[in-house]
């Protein structure tokens, strides 16, 4: 099973876009569970969200994980200690910064010695679609980290997943997703 | 005419959603809601159906969730399909209300998102709203997860309005652990599930002006007893249409629930038993224990009310033990769960040696590892044949142990 852990803070979409990364996973065949920890929280609190991945049906209703990927969508929660809890040496780490990866874990100092791949989400989204909602680019960073399926079968998926949407921000998602998936490092 | 919705052959749904697609489909004639937390995406996602054209039925806007039950108990003795959603502190609300419609026999479709009741305040899920309601006279259906929500919430109506039972039903899904998860759902396209829920036949609607009935009369000690009790009996007859339907729909979906789910139960020494998404993970630890070497098996009443109790005693007729989890808080005695299980062996001359946990009240997280820790306690109290645990045991409780006996 993959798991895969969200570090947002709340209205930055990181329950969407956890469950549109389950939506994608299981087009494919796969079965899937998306949640997140709700507390009793305002717009702009820390909080997590969950994705998990199988071949098979996932029956585990706890909340607790170890997880394979940790994607960190807001850039002042990368410093703060929780995003490495549960986490082992295997974990991938793909955070938002502005920060070239040497300065950042220069600061960051509990990301040393993990495998460690910076993306600016902020800047892509605030670019391609006008607003700060990092988690569609933190899909496109994490199809190219992951490998999880081919990027042209995800764009297919995850077109159909916005159509609810506007065409600008369709577009505007689908070109931050892009540049992401070219930028992360 | 409601328009149809393009449904995929597989959905990601949280179970809010699959809860407010069946009733979407079920096509009801009046929902009366009061949203509230985790059960509010159901009647949102509801009134978006009706603003795009999806729903032909009324939605209407109450200011409290006794006036969201009053108002659905009006409809039905109307003559309507009627259903809602509630929570926790509105389930409590409800409560009067509840019996009100239980008594008029009216057959009202409750989804509940199961979560604690104050104080402390808590959004998140435990069984303190269902076990609230237990005798208001409801049937009482439990899901694990989305899909279930779906299909228990199109059961409901099918079991609620078939004309040998005519009472209400809910069906409880677990707070977040459910409602906000989002899972593969399969649904069945509208046609179909509005086939097999079929039209609604109303009995004795107000609305029929030239055939006046009475509803919610008085009733002294003359006749009340007599009301009481043919109700009860509708409840207590309920199973045999329960099963029917349960069979109707495994042959349009595939999907097999019965009155008394079980797992690996055929051969084991020990049972669990629970409710809700816990019992899924509960298969999980059932399977690292059998690893092990500890045959364990699993039993859930998919039925909570009416409680399946001679089921229940024939299929832990083998077990030498016998732990019921209860997710609420007990309040001064052993768990309802624990205590409908003691009385269903009690009643069959069974002697299984039985221990009570309490676990994952306000949402407190339930792991596989902590259901693997109650099967060894268990197996404890198997192997010695007598309890050597505690009576009331604790799961994930943080401070000092504690127990009763």
């Amino acid at each position: 099973m993959l798991q895969i852990r969200w570090h947002s803070r709340a209205g930055q979409g990181a329950v969407t876009g956890a469950k549109a990364l389950a939506d994608v996973m299981a087009r494919t065949g796969k079965y899937v569970q998306a949640y997140s920890v709700y507390g009793a929280e305002k717009r702009g609190a820390p909080m997590t969200a969950y994705d998990k991945i199988d071949d098979k049906p996932i029956l585990d209703h706890s909340k607790w994980m170890i997880p394979d990927y940790v994607l960190v969508i807001d850039p002042s929660l990368v410093f703060q200690e929780e995003i490495v809890e549960n986490t082992t040496d295997d974990t991938v780490f793909i955070v938002t910064s502005h920060l070239d990866k040497d300065d950042l874990l220069a600061m960051a100092k509990h990301l040393q010695g993990k495998k460690v791949y910076v993306i600016d989400a902020i800047k892509i989204s605030q670019e391609e679609i006008g607003r700060a909602i990092p988690n569609t680019p933190m899909l496109g960073a994490f199809i190219k980290v992951s490998e999880i399926i081919p990027f042209e079968d995800f764009l297919v998926s995850i077109e159909d997943i916005l159509s609810k949407f506007p065409k600008k921000i369709i577009e505007g998602n689908l070109r931050a997703i892009k540049r992401a998936y070219e930028e992360v490092k | 005419m409601a328009q149809k919705y393009e449904l995929k052959s597989k959905e990601v749904w949280d179970g809010n959603m699959a809860a407010a697609h069946a009733l979407r489909q079920a096509q009801v004639d009046v929902v009366a809601a009061y949203p509230i937390t985790p059960s509010t995406p159901i009647v949102q996602n509801y009134a978006q159906f009706l603003a795009d054209g999806y729903v032909d039925g009324e939605f209407v806007m109450v200011e409290s969730e006794h006036s969201a039950m009053s108002a659905c108990v009006g409809a039905a003795a109307a003559g309507g399909r009627v259903a809602t959603a509630t929570s926790s502190q509105g389930y409590a609300l409800m409560v009067e209300v509840l019996y009100q419609a239980s008594g008029m026999r009216l057959p009202i479709v409750m989804t509940v998102v199961n979560r604690a009741l104050a104080s402390p305040l808590n959004i998140h899920g435990d069984h303190s709203d269902l076990y609230l309601g237990r005798d208001a006279g409801w049937i009482h259906l439990i899901a694990n997860n989305p899909q279930e929500a779906y299909d228990m919430t199109l059961c409901a109506f099918k079991i609620a309005e078939d004309e040998r039972v005519r009472l209400p039903v809910t069906t409880n899904q677990d707070g977040f652990l459910v409602s906000h998860t989002a899972q593969v759902v399969k649904p069945l396209q509208d046609e179909d599930a509005y086939k097999f829920i079929g039209e609604y036949k109303p009995l004795n609607p107000m609305l029929d002006t030239k055939n006046p009935v009475t509803y919610g009369a008085q009733t002294e000690e003359e006749w009340h007893f007599e009301h009481k009790a043919n109700q009860h009996k509708a409840l207590m007859d309920s199973p045999a249409v329960i099963k029917e339907v349960f069979d109707e729909f495994e042959k349009i979906s595939g999907r097999k629930y019965n009155l008394v789910e079980t797992y690996k139960l055929d051969d084991a020494d020990i049972a669990l038993v629970l409710m809700g998404s816990a019992y899924e993970t509960a298969i999980l630890a059932v399977d690292k224990a059998r690893e092990e070497g500890i045959k364990v098996g699993l039993l859930m009443p998919r039925v909570f009310r009416p409680f399946p109790y001679n089921e229940v005693a024939e299929k832990l007729k083998n077990v030498k033990a016998v732990a019921a989890l209860d997710r609420s808080a007990p309040m001064g005695t052993t768990g309802a769960l624990y205590n409908e299980v003691a009385g269903a062996l009690a009643a069959n001359g069974q002697s299984a040696i039985m221990t009570n946990y309490i676990y994952g009240l306000g949402g407190r997280d339930t792991t596989v590892e902590h259901i693997l820790d109650v099967i060894k306690e268990t197996n404890e109290n198997a192997k010695a044949g007598k309890r050597v645990t505690d009576l009331q045991g604790f799961i994930n409780l943080r401070g000092p142990k504690l127990s009763f006996n």
